[in-house]
């Protein structure tokens, strides 16, 4: 029995033992020297992981009596995950090292941070959320602050430490009280207590403070104060990689305790989801208005865009959960592209995060300012760009549930969004020539992701890569 | 050829990115071949597109030369074109070669702005020819990128602010109709275009938030679907985006957006609104008729006081925008006849008028109707052209602009006669801002100083302005080549259309008879 446990969490325990081993043995031998080598190794350990699960899995497979459960959705999920995080890793590396902030422990940390997601996305039951979630959160605190002579650095991650906590506390709260109405914290057992869709007030008060917990996670309005300051704040490698595969995280596990543990009582929270996505998508997209600084300015779009990915949850349908995970796994290739962008962007070997730095960039790095530009329109949500066909799947979601109410807020956000967008493109295209302008040289391996990312956005019109009826899969093992 | 709506579409942005991976440097050689690959492209595709014209069946009503393949989330990649698309295909293909011609004399970023002309291409070809619901969404929405950037960086010193205001206008626009074309998805189960014009669209009368919807479902998606195309139209009120646009873009641009883009417009009122919501149609018409009569007049009085020659023609394109949402609601024979064949003829017109303020343009850098006068002393062959199209835009017979504007006024005179008083009195109006713009730039006395050295037209611009006469004056004579193009189809939309209005009433009457 516990072998064939073990084996269905195979690939959790070998990144959660390579994270350790390389720990140990490098604090034993050569520190810092051995970071770029470490670098590339967790990378391709993410990338092998991710061949791996989307190679081998097949069906629902349960261990630990429920606590964990391998599905479908869990491991679309999971390669999403891996794949962007180590899509943020490889991008890091050049910057960081320019910059002699690449220690050893960033990519472990970076690992045990995805160990937690994997467990995250696996989760069968309350205590294993919560480890999970804060597996990967206390890897996240550290770096933020990764920076540690920085004043900014280090209030991000101060700031990020104070209001998680909080939030996980909310969390604990809300699940200690599921656990006292329901009698049990395994999803399966507490969706039997509300069996005809109707929850107790006790549950129903649970239901509210787990998800006010998830909101922060995913930066969800009016939990998502944190979001600008840490974005701004932590070292930009760290921001691109808060943007991509924890959001992706958070936004599965929010998707499976819905609909694992509260399936039957669909009504009581999709209400509460509309509105946050509603307030999600308008915050996101006024207050990106008056940024100056590109970090803040994608916090805000992040905000947004997790807005939409909620509407698509909001919808309470299979076909929602579906419309969803494509949303995040489309918004997580535009964030990767977008980030690359932003890693490259410096003066004298400054980073440089101004968006007004940008003026008649076009002029300069005409390849590079057309991949953003495709990118920006993409993360507008304009035809015929893949963003686009992430918002229509959202939309469908919403209108088929009945929510054309929010279908209709969602659009009239993404006008209101289309501003900011269009105006790093009116720096880039329409500005004056100045003569601050930013240096031209850019890493392989940032210029790859970069091109390679709006590629997808222009060639993904075809097919989306196939990835809907991968997303679809996983979705149908959801919600039954 | 089984998918030559396809090759006709997508060879405009092969050879875009044929220009954005091959063409290397930014020097004068570059430029010419830039400006060349683009002109034989476009010439190209027009050519091509004559083949579309040949194997065209005027008789069928139906769709022709269908092109079918599967795509996402149950969507289709279906291409077809019938009576009514296929002359605006024909119009896009045509004028694409002169545009280009006209952007010869370009010289920053040619590249750049070649391939945003020629990827405007594709997607203006999509929107006409796109079968269904989300493509033709995608390309008409898609427009808006390449225009954005054409106006932003090419434009004149307002530039700015004529690009935001274009772009998120019709963006706001056209999201409305994103969600509507989301709940005809839900409704009928697909995106067809082929099958929603056969479907039903509920038209019960319910009540949202307390207020009655008369016509149900098919008044709120053809409200959604409005909010679009009027804007794109553009009718008044919501048409104050483009004497902005206009009067910022470069000469090419403002071309390709008086020709074409604003067609869309039209374009879609009679492929979506009129079929497939014919009683929110119904419900809605005595709005739009007395929209498009307030258009008429309102913007040809706004005309006559413009000191900017471009805002005075884009606000003239608005007074003859009104004449074609009124043949089309008019939604008779005539009407209708008469609106599509508006909208093809304004296309060479306004597209010349343009191309008449871009050569002056060129050589003064100026486009105050003040800074002018007298130029038919030193330019007597632009006085010439220009005149034909002055007479054309005012409507004079034997010219297309008559045409188009006399079978409208016929058709809604049927349906209502205020209307037809009131939009009538538009053509006396535009003659006066159309002549009397003639007389201040091209009559009287050369009096001012730097107009002393200007030159007549060269030989280049002679050979853009030559196809666009022979077209109106050709049309103006014999127009029987479009009517019996579109005449079937038309006959058939009009037909459709009066009988489920009928039905409708009938379906009341016998409700509120019982």
């Amino acid at each position: 029995m516990l072998s064939a446990d073990l084996g269905i969490i195979l690939p959790e325990i070998i990144l959660a033992i390579y994270a350790m081993v390389a720990l140990l043995g490098a604090v034993y031998t050569v520190k810092d020297g051995a970071a770029s080598l470490l670098v590339w190794a967790t990378s391709g350990l993410f990338l092998a992981l991710a061949v791996w699960i989307g190679l081998t899995g097949a069906g629902t497979n349960i261990a630990f009596n429920g606590m964990f459960v391998d599905d479908g959705f869990a491991r679309f999920a999971k390669i999403v995950i891996l794949v962007s995080a180590a899509a943020v890793l490889l991008m890091s590396e050049a910057y960081m090292t320019r910059r002699g902030l690449l220690r050893f422990e960033y990519p472990l940390l970076i690992a045990l941070a995805v160990v937690g997601m994997m467990m995250m996305v696996s989760a069968g039951d309350l205590m294993a959320l919560y480890m999970g979630l804060e597996l990967q959160s206390l890897a996240l605190y550290v770096v933020a602050s990764l920076r540690r002579d920085s004043l900014k650095s280090t209030e991000a991650g101060l700031k990020y430490f104070v209001l998680g906590a909080l939030s996980s506390g909310l969390l604990l709260y809300g699940a200690s009280l599921v656990y006292g109405y329901s009698g049990t914290t395994l999803f399966s057992g507490i969706i039997q207590t509300a069996v005809h869709g109707d929850l107790s007030l006790g549950l129903l008060f649970g239901l509210v403070f787990l998800i006010s917990g998830l909101a922060f996670k995913v930066s969800a309005v009016p939990f998502h104060m944190w979001t600008p300051d840490v974005y701004e704040g932590s070292p930009t490698p760290v921001t691109a990689f808060f943007a991509t595969a924890p959001k992706v995280a958070a936004m599965a596990l929010f998707a499976r305790v819905m609909h694992d543990a509260f399936g039957a009582a669909v009504s009581d929270w999709s209400q509460v989801i509309a509105l946050l996505s509603v307030l999600s998508m308008f915050l996101g997209a006024i207050a990106a208005i008056g940024q100056t600084d590109i970090k803040r300015l994608m916090a805000f779009s992040s905000i947004a865009h997790m807005g939409y990915a909620l509407m698509g949850l909001a919808a309470g349908t299979a076909f929602g959960v579906q419309a969803m995970l494509i949303y995040m796994a489309i918004y997580v290739t535009m964030n990767v592209g977008t980030f690359a962008f932003i890693l490259s962007m410096h003066r004298d070997g400054q980073p440089v995060s101004n968006i007004a730095s940008l003026n008649m960039y076009s002029k300069r790095e005409p390849g590079k300012a057309l991949a953003m530009l495709v990118l920006l329109f993409s993360l507008a949500g304009v035809p015929p760009l893949v963003g686009f066909f992430g918002k229509l799947y959202v939309l469908r979601a919403a209108y088929d549930a009945g929510l054309a109410w929010l279908a209709i807020a969602g659009v009239i956000a993404s006008v209101i969004g289309a501003f900011y967008y269009l105006r790093i493109v009116f720096y880039m295209y329409f500005g004056e020539e100045r003569d601050d302008a930013l240096d031209s040289s850019a890493s392989p391996v940032l210029w790859g992701m970069l091109m390679a990312s709006a590629l997808i956005m222009v060639v993904g019109v075809v097919n989306l890569f196939g990835i809907e009826g991968a997303a679809a899969a996983a979705a149908a093992t959801l919600v039954n | 050829m089984d998918n030559l709506l396809s090759i006709v579409t997508f060879l405009p942005a092969l050879a875009a990115v044929i220009l954005l991976v091959f063409l290397r440097g930014d020097d004068e050689a570059a430029n010419r071949n830039a400006k060349w690959l683009s002109l034989i492209a476009t010439s190209a595709t027009f050519l091509i597109s004559l083949f579309i014209l040949a194997q065209f069946d005027p008789q069928n009503t139906g769709f022709q030369m269908v092109e079918q393949g599967e795509w996402l989330l149950g969507l289709q990649y279906k291409m077809g074109v019938d009576g009514i698309s296929v002359l605006f295909v024909m119009l896009t293909t045509f004028m694409m070669p002169l545009v280009i011609a006209a952007s010869w004399d370009v010289n920053t970023r040619v590249k750049e702005y070649m391939i945003a002309f020629l990827i405007l291409e594709t997607l203006m070809l999509g929107v006409f020819m796109a079968l269904d619901l989300v493509l033709f969404y995608l390309f008409f929405e898609a427009g808006l990128i390449p225009m954005f950037l054409i106006i932003g960086i090419w434009g004149g010193k307002n530039r700015i602010y004529a690009s935001f205001k274009f772009f998120l206008y019709t963006f706001l626009g056209s999201v409305l109709m994103l969600v509507a074309m989301v709940g005809m998805f839900s409704d009928a189960g697909t995106t067809d275009i082929e099958q929603l014009l056969v479907h039903q669209f509920g038209s019960e009368t319910f009540s949202v938030l307390g207020v009655q919807i008369v016509g149900g479902l098919q008044t709120l998606l053809f409200l959604a679907f409005f909010a679009s195309f009027a804007v794109k139209m553009p009718m008044w009120p919501v048409h104050t985006w483009l004497p902005d646009a206009h009067v910022q873009a470069p000469t090419a641009g403002s071309v390709v957006l008086a020709a074409i883009l604003l067609k869309m417009g039209g374009y879609g009122f009679l492929r979506f609104s009129l079929p497939m919501f014919p009683v929110g149609a119904d419900v809605l018409t005595p709005l739009v008729l007395w929209m498009s009569a307030i258009a008429i007049v309102y913007t040809s009085l706004v005309a006559l006081v413009q000191e900017d020659m471009k805002k005075l023609i884009a606000y003239s394109s608005v007074a003859h925008m009104g004449y074609v949402t009124m043949g089309i609601f008019a939604a008779n024979q005539q009407g209708v006849d008469g609106a599509i064949f508006q909208m093809i003829s304004h296309g060479f017109i306004s597209g010349a008028l343009f191309l008449c303020v871009g050569v002056i343009y060129d050589r003064m850098h100026t486009r105050d109707i003040d800074a002018y006068g007298g130029l038919v002393n030193r330019m007597p062959a632009y006085a010439l052209i220009f005149m034909l199209f002055t007479m054309a835009n005012v409507g004079l017979p034997g010219t297309s602009g008559f045409v188009g504007e006399f079978l409208t006024l016929m058709g809604i005179f049927q349906v209502n006669t205020w209307v037809a008083a009131v939009a009538t009195s538009g053509v006396i109006l535009s003659a006066a801002y159309a002549l009397w713009l003639y007389r201040r730039v091209v009559m009287g006395d050369l009096i001012k100083e730097s107009l002393k050295t200007i030159t007549d037209m060269s030989r280049r611009e002679r050979a853009i302005f030559a196809p666009l006469v022979i077209a109106t004056i050709l049309f103006g004579v014999y127009p029987a080549p479009i009517l019996d193009t579109i005449g079937p189809s038309v006959e058939a939309l009009v037909t459709n259309y009066q009988t489920a209005v009928a039905a409708a009433d009938t379906a009341t009457q016998f409700a509120v008879n019982h």
